[in-house]
């Protein structure tokens, strides 16, 4: 499979704090890659790094094969970046905006330009700085759009926007997925967003990458196990997919990465009065994925597999 | 017909939808060789990756509840099983053990529960005895 962005041990320190740790992503050519994290988990940093924004401190990264320090202005040019704050000259208007952005690419859409624009009713004369937040956020995504790149990067994209603007937004994501093998790497906060328009996930967890694998795979492994006991539980059941669990009152909560026979056993070994499994949404699944005390267990996948059990799609 | 997403359902997608599609042909809502929208429409409208409709109508073709005619679109398939009678009956016994057991947990009496059975069956699709 080709992948249009791979990082190779990409490292990056903030004074001794180690921010994005040994990252390994590949995103595939043709997927929307959803890139998770809590605040701070490293995320806008490895997106930074991947622009040339921000130096890297060791290992490397490539984007359509050539090396993240030293892409070509060809290559430049097929990459759209969005940043979360969506930074624009605000003293200018949409139109100039538009004039001024389209001189830097070969390429230019401007049907797309358009079509943006007007579907969303944007005023073409006002100044920037007197748009909405939602207002900027898709002015930002016309002028990413418009050179018709290959790929989009887009740094929480909906932060700050209401209902609404965002499902408009997702709109026009899914729209320029239909072109044909566009490729997207995004972050966002808003786990249901992702659901709807990712292949994949990847969840950073203190600069760790500790999943990637197809978004369904991520929703369909991680369950809670609702183990209840005549008296306060006697122990924590060794099962080597724990990924966090508690305690209230006589039953211990589990959150395990695929339950199989094999985290079974352990649990069963406990004589427990009931064992009940829930399976959680996305967003359920992320909060009990990345709130730990205890070290998540990673998930890897890298093709689909539908046929195996999920703990055995290259839970690593 | 319509189909519905829930991004706070325990279900992936795709198996929301399957779920819904295969409900809809049980109910006749979905008659045969009705023509389904398009991958990129039903993407469209549902603010879905393509890839995930794409995943729903394979896994629906393979069942064999729909069929794809190149160029022409995709529709939906006549109901046909390819158990023999006995299978079928003995894979419903199954069903109808686990209906059944929650049944009773419920408090519900046999009568209730077969007036409700066939009240029911009225909203259904049935096929005609073969």
């Amino acid at each position: 499979m080709d992948n249009v962005i791979t990082t190779n041990k990409l490292t990056k320190y903030y004074g001794k704090k180690c921010v994005v740790n040994n990252l390994d992503l590949k995103v595939p050519k043709g997927s929307v890659y959803g890139f998770l994290g809590r605040n701070g988990a490293g995320k806008s940093t490895t997106i930074k790094m991947l622009m040339g924004m921000i130096q890297h401190d060791s290992g490397s990264a490539e984007i359509f094969g050539e090396d993240i320090s030293n892409l070509s202005p060809a290559t430049r040019a097929n990459i759209a970046y969005m940043d979360e704050n969506h930074p624009l000259y605000n003293w200018m208007t949409v139109n100039d905006a538009l004039k001024f952005t389209r001189p830097f690419y070969e390429r230019w859409n401007q049907e797309l330009f358009d079509q943006i624009i007007d579907h969303f009713e944007l005023p073409r004369k006002q100044k920037l700085k007197k748009l909405s937040n939602g207002q900027r956020a898709q002015v930002s995504l016309a002028l990413g759009v418009a050179p018709d790149p290959e790929l989009l990067i887009l740094d929480d994209p909906t932060l700050g926007l209401d209902t609404v603007v965002r499902r408009d937004f997702l709109e026009s994501l899914i729209q320029i997925i239909h072109r044909q093998g566009r490729t997207i790497l995004f972050s966002s906060h808003v786990l249901g967003d992702v659901e709807r328009v990712s292949d994949r996930i990847g969840i950073l967890v203190n600069g760790v990458l500790r999943v990637d694998c197809p978004t369904d795979h991520f929703k369909e492994s991680v369950c809670k196990v609702v183990v209840e006991f005549d008296a306060a539980p006697p122990g924590i059941p060794d099962c080597h997919s724990l990924v966090n669990y508690r305690t209230v009152g006589r039953t211990l909560e589990l959150v395990l990465v695929g339950y199989d026979d094999e985290q079974r056993a352990p649990v069963e070994a406990l004589q427990p009065l009931d064992i009940e499994v829930v399976q959680l949404n996305l967003e359920d699944a992320f909060i009990e994925y990345t709130r730990g005390p205890k070290r998540s267990l990673p998930i890897f996948a890298g093709e689909e597999r539908h046929e195996e059990s999920p703990h055995h799609q290259g839970v690593a | 017909m319509e189909f519905r997403i829930e991004t706070t359902s325990k279900l992936p997608i795709y198996r929301q939808l399957r779920n819904q599609f295969r409900e809809a042909v049980a109910r006749g809502k979905l008659k045969p060789e009705q023509r389904l929208p398009s991958v990129r429409a039903l993407s469209r409208t549902l603010v879905v990756n393509p890839n995930t409709i794409a995943r729903v109508y394979t896994e629906l073709e393979r069942e064999g509840l729909l069929h794809t005619r190149p160029g022409l679109g995709v529709f939906v398939a006549s109901l046909k099983s390819e158990f023999t009678k006995k299978v079928r009956k003995d894979k419903f016994r199954e069903l109808l053990d686990e209906f059944l057991t929650d049944a009773v947990h419920l408090g519900l009496s046999a009568s209730e529960v077969s007036d409700e059975v066939s009240s029911k069956a009225k909203q259904f699709q049935w096929q005609t005895e073969k």
